[in-house]
């Protein structure tokens, strides 16, 4: 039934950027080039998923490094990875901006936005990403059609539901379980524990 | 709206930002009340963060030595000071739920509110937050500096197992209490310290001790009242009702 791809300790991007963080929340400037060389690439990818023009994507994408830099004394490890809490914040950010600067993005660009599946084919040297990619594509694809296309335009296009309901011609209640199942099937698939 | 009959529902839209505003506020308060919910969207919170790093990109070569540059003459926001409730203390919610039900929120939010609640909420409005935070961290700190320097304080000090002590400081004059701990070993995990006030015999929770709070001055939570000591106990995560264990540390008030 279900494709379990990886089982155990997963890859995680850099093993010590819980440290370093902890050295960024004390005033480390040395330490935040640290986090910058783990983070920068993810936060970027999330930030050009959902904002797709690249000049903006970069300056959110340093706006939200700088937030990082800015916040951290305030990161609770307590309460989840590092990466988990920017990557949320990288995500929240591109979504701002993305519902601030033009709310009918999505109706417009249907077609485009139907067509684009995440960017997958990115080059990066790190061979962590490499992996996460693989195992990432391995585990969407045991999703169902409708699952993925859920979970894809929200997470990587940064589309409210109902935007997602509206494009897939869907009823709200479909796309909101299908979120919801399509994400617990990939939580099981790439073997996520908290 | 259709999304109030069951915010559980929304778990995954809201890990991926997918909501509106008032959706995400009720999907907050559900949480809120409800430790599987909560427990899953930091589980899907975390499987959203893996399809961020499915997606890493190289960034230009020159973005480095930018953002390095602009931390430089950034300054960074001070560590919270106590376990943070805030979030949910908006006073609109506090009229909607009952006083029991906002203390189980409370109670919930700091126990397992977990990495999606609060980093969600973090990220939604970091700025405000941090704004409030300092202001409720001064506010703290305005207060137990009131207490411990009130002419009338008075301090009585115990040593507890493990070779942990506390020192309770008690004014009278503004009602208030404190408590100093020094050397709290880490509660287990999934535990907490829970602070009581003692009124004759029966307990009132006065506030949580965090992990890596186990040496830390506290305000202890809520007037002092007729209480006439206090006590410690671990509790399960984001607190009890009632005492639920053997008390760690039972001192009278000095008077």
């Amino acid at each position: 039934m279900k494709e379990v791809v990886h089982i155990g300790t997963r890859s995680r991007p850099g093993p010590d950027l819980q440290d370093l963080v902890a050295r960024v929340a004390r005033g480390e400037q040395e330490a935040f080039a640290g986090v910058y060389d783990a983070v920068a690439g993810p936060v970027l990818g999330v930030v050009r998923g959902v904002l797709r023009d690249h000049a903006q994507s970069e300056e959110v994408t340093q706006d939200v490094l700088v937030e990082v830099w800015r916040t951290a004394p305030r990161y609770r490890p307590d309460l989840g990875t590092a990466m988990n809490w920017i990557l949320t914040l990288a995500h929240r950010r591109a979504v701002d901006r993305v519902r601030s600067v033009e709310a009918s993005a999505a109706r417009e660009h249907k077609a485009a936005l139907l067509a684009h599946t995440p960017e997958f084919d990115e080059v990066s040297e790190q061979v962590e990403t490499r992996l996460e990619r693989e195992q990432v594509r391995r585990c969407l694809r045991t999703l169902t059609e409708l699952q993925r296309q859920s979970v894809t335009l929200a997470y990587y296009r940064g589309l409210t539901y109902r935007q997602v309901a509206e494009l897939l011609a869907l009823p709200l209640g479909t796309v909101k379980t299908r979120l919801r199942d399509g994400l617990i099937r990939l939580r099981d698939c790439l073997g996520v524990s908290t | 709206m259709t999304s109030a009959d069951d915010p559980h529902t929304l778990t995954g839209a809201y890990v991926a930002h997918a909501l509106e505003d008032e959706e995400r506020a009720q999907v907050e308060d559900h949480l809120a009340r409800c430790e599987v919910c909560a427990q899953e969207v930091r589980e899907l919170a975390e499987t959203a963060a893996r399809l961020g790093l499915a997606v890493a990109t190289a960034p230009r070569r020159g973005m480095r030595d930018d953002v390095l540059r602009r931390i430089a003459t950034v300054r960074q926001d001070v560590p919270r000071a106590e376990p943070d409730p805030g979030p949910r203390r908006t006073p609109l919610r506090a009229r909607r739920v009952s006083r029991w039900a906002l203390a189980a929120c409370v109670a919930a939010a700091a126990a397992f509110g977990g990495a999606a609640l609060w980093q969600h909420q973090q990220a939604r409005d970091a700025r405000d937050q941090a704004r409030q935070a300092e202001e409720r961290a001064r506010e703290q700190s305005r207060e137990l500096a009131a207490v411990l320097g009130a002419p009338d304080a008075k301090s009585r000090s115990g040593r507890f197992a493990d070779g942990a002590s506390g020192t309770v400081v008690v004014s009278a004059s503004r009602d208030r209490a404190a408590f100093i701990a020094a050397d709290l070993p880490e509660p287990p995990p999934g535990k907490v310290y829970q602070l009581w006030f003692n009124d004759d015999g029966s307990m009132r929770g006065a506030g949580l001790i965090g992990p890596g709070q186990g040496t830390q001055a506290m305000l202890m939570d809520g007037p002092v009242g007729r209480a006439t000591g206090m006590g410690l106990t671990v509790e399960p995560a984001g607190g009890s009702d009632q005492p639920t264990s053997e008390p760690v540390a039972l001192m009278d008030f000095p008077t």
